[in-house]
């Protein structure tokens, strides 16, 4: 399995050699592709149409943040190949100016997964037909699986008795959130333990 | 008579509606009587649930899972800890695994007798409901004896399942497998050839091949458009490779072929259940490794090192090498599937859910557009949704 993988991860490098940036077949034995954003739609129609792959469904669409990199969003897709019955993922990484290039055209299942993306994420994509937000409420502000998003977010509502109306208001917690750092002291030097930091 | 020039307008459907099954608020524009474009509005149900769990530890992370589809729960718990087994590279007991597909079958007869019989209902055929509800009560009364909760189990765990099963319930389930078929058919009795039924669903959202892929179309949905594809037999987990099933399929991918193949599918898991009871071996139902479940309670009076471990797993939890994995199951709705990344540390950095029925739902427009008001009806019906699952 991890070699017809690896052959496949060659097979789409050698068809693609400008597109992909770098393939991998992990511990769990996936295929991960990193491919430049400018072909994205590219790639992706090679995946579909190529007889070598016939990945016909796209099985799910998502974004990822890591706050620390520069390029901070990866967006991935994951494609499924009933014909071969193998999977693959594709990754492009972005950040909150550069839009992706949109995949609805090729299939149309992406419409709704990019406007999860940009609801969770604050990612744009080019070329989608009907960028609105999908999950949050209507009117929201914020991008709420980013990782600088607080768990609670920023407001809460209730509804307002005399003005009889819905009303939003700051997030008021009568016990702050608590976020325990379990990892452990044994595994570091101990605070104050200056003989732990001089063996290490 | 003069002739009057019909204008478009638009329906707001929901978000309250018997026949949205759950909070969808659907705004149709209407050309007379036909619907011209369907949008539905969703995320009314949105409980955050992947930001949640990025703040919890792995094993507080399950009891998530039921409440996304809450009409079989434990199928969606058995991706996420699947997951979390193949990053942390362990294999489970075989007795574990024989539970798991049992249970998984049971969550897929409870959600598929819900669906076909509030499809039924949606159309106007009310008793079914109320013969389904009563076989779903006996099933629930499985989950509660096995983990304790009718709904929401919680059962499964990273390494295994929580506890075994008691004793005489195995024979219980054996039992009702027994009985089940008989309620099946006076269900299809009333349903399948009954001409109001078929006046309703025969040829109405018809889906072919293509659109179904195209549009991402998973489980007993993508069958009836008659394509063979069921990851029980393409890419299977647990014991699956040893059970003797057939995958049923449709021919016209229209609401009739996807109603007919759901009450397939549940023959089809009434034998799987029988096999799972029949070859269910003994032995421990969990991974004997302190490091990632917990040791017996006995054992902690006594060791200290069992004491240590308990602790440590339920304050930090286990610790998951850092990596991602993408673990899908065939879910009563479709490929219902968890993109896990894990940092090291022992929470997950991202929990990405894909559920079947934001697919489906999705479709609704693609489906609906052409047909009456009432068909959309019908449509909702036929494609299975849940909005737990749909707006996590």
């Amino acid at each position: 399995m991890t070699q017809a993988l690896k052959d496949l991860g060659e097979y789409i490098t050698s068809a693609l050699p400008q597109d992909v940036l770098r393939t991998e077949v992990n511990r769990c034995g996936e295929l991960t592709l990193e491919v430049r954003p400018a072909s994205i739609v590219k790639v992706v129609t090679f995946l579909r149409d190529d007889t070598g792959c016939l990945f016909k469904q796209l099985v799910d669409l998502c974004g990822v943040d890591w706050p620390g990199r520069e390029q901070r969003f990866d967006v991935v897709y994951h494609l499924l190949s009933m014909k071969h019955n193998q999977r693959v993922r594709v990754k492009v990484a972005t950040d909150e100016e550069t839009p992706v290039a949109s995949v609805t055209a090729v299939f149309s299942a992406a419409g709704w997964f990019e406007r999860e993306v940009w609801d969770m994420y604050g990612v744009t994509f080019s070329g989608h037909p009907d960028l609105r937000r999908i999950l949050t409420d209507y009117g929201f502000e914020g991008h709420p699986l980013r990782k600088d998003f607080p768990l609670t977010g920023y407001v809460e509502m209730r509804y307002d008795d005399e003005a009889k109306r819905v009303v939003y208001e700051p997030v008021k917690l009568t016990q702050d959130f608590r976020s325990f750092d379990f990892l452990s002291p044994w595994e570091g030097p101990l605070p104050g333990d200056e003989k732990a930091e001089g063996n290490s | 008579m003069a002739e009057s020039q019909i204008q478009n307008y638009t329906i707001n459907f929901g978000p309250q509606h018997p026949a949205a099954h759950g909070v969808l608020r659907l705004i149709l524009e209407m050309s007379g009587e036909v619907v011209d474009r369907a949008d539905p509005h969703i995320g009314l149900l949105h409980r955050g649930t992947e930001k949640l769990i990025e703040y919890k530890t792995y094993v507080q992370a399950v009891p998530y899972f039921d409440r996304l589809d809450y009409v079989g729960t434990m199928n969606q718990e058995h991706a996420f800890v699947m997951a979390t087994e193949k990053l942390l590279g362990i294999d489970i007991p075989i007795r574990a695994k024989y539970i798991r597909t049992l249970y998984d079958e049971i969550g897929r007869i409870l959600n598929h007798l819900l669906n076909v019989c509030a499809f039924i209902f949606d159309v106007g055929g009310m008793t079914p409901l109320l013969y389904g509800f009563e076989e779903r009560e006996k099933l629930m009364e499985f989950y509660e004896r096995a983990c304790g909760a009718r709904l929401h189990a919680n059962y499964y765990r990273p390494g295994g399942v929580s506890a075994d099963l008691p004793a005489g319930l195995l024979e219980d389930i054996a039992a009702w497998c027994e009985t089940f078929p008989a309620v099946l058919d006076d269900i299809e009795t009333i349903a399948t050839g009954n001409r109001i039924f078929k006046q309703r669903v025969v040829d109405i959202g018809i889906v072919t091949a293509e659109q179904a892929l195209d549009w991402g179309f998973t489980g007993p949905n993508l069958r009836a458009s008659g394509i063979a594809w069921d990851l029980r037999k393409a890419q299977p987990y647990d014991v699956y490779d040893e059970m003797d099933f057939d995958i049923p399929v449709g021919k016209h991918g229209d609401g009739y072929d996807r109603y007919l193949v759901r009450v397939m599918e549940m023959r089809e898991s009434v034998k799987i259940m029988k096999q799972c009871i029949a070859k269910m071996p003994g032995g421990p139902v969990k991974v004997e490794d302190s490091k990632i479940t917990p040791p017996p309670r006995a054992e902690m009076k006594r060791s200290m090192e069992s004491l240590i471990h308990h602790f440590k797993l339920f304050t930090e939890g286990f610790h998951v090498p850092a990596g991602e994995v993408y673990a899908a199951i065939e879910a009563p709705k479709g490929e219902f599937a968890v993109y896990l990344i894990s940092d090291g540390t022992g929470k997950p950095y991202r929990c990405k859910i894909r559920p079947p029925g934001y697919l489906n739902l999705q479709a609704l427009e693609m489906m609906s557009k052409g047909h009456m008001l009432a068909d959309v009806v019908s449509n909702i019906g036929s494609i299975d949704i849940v909005f737990g699952e749909i707006d996590r």
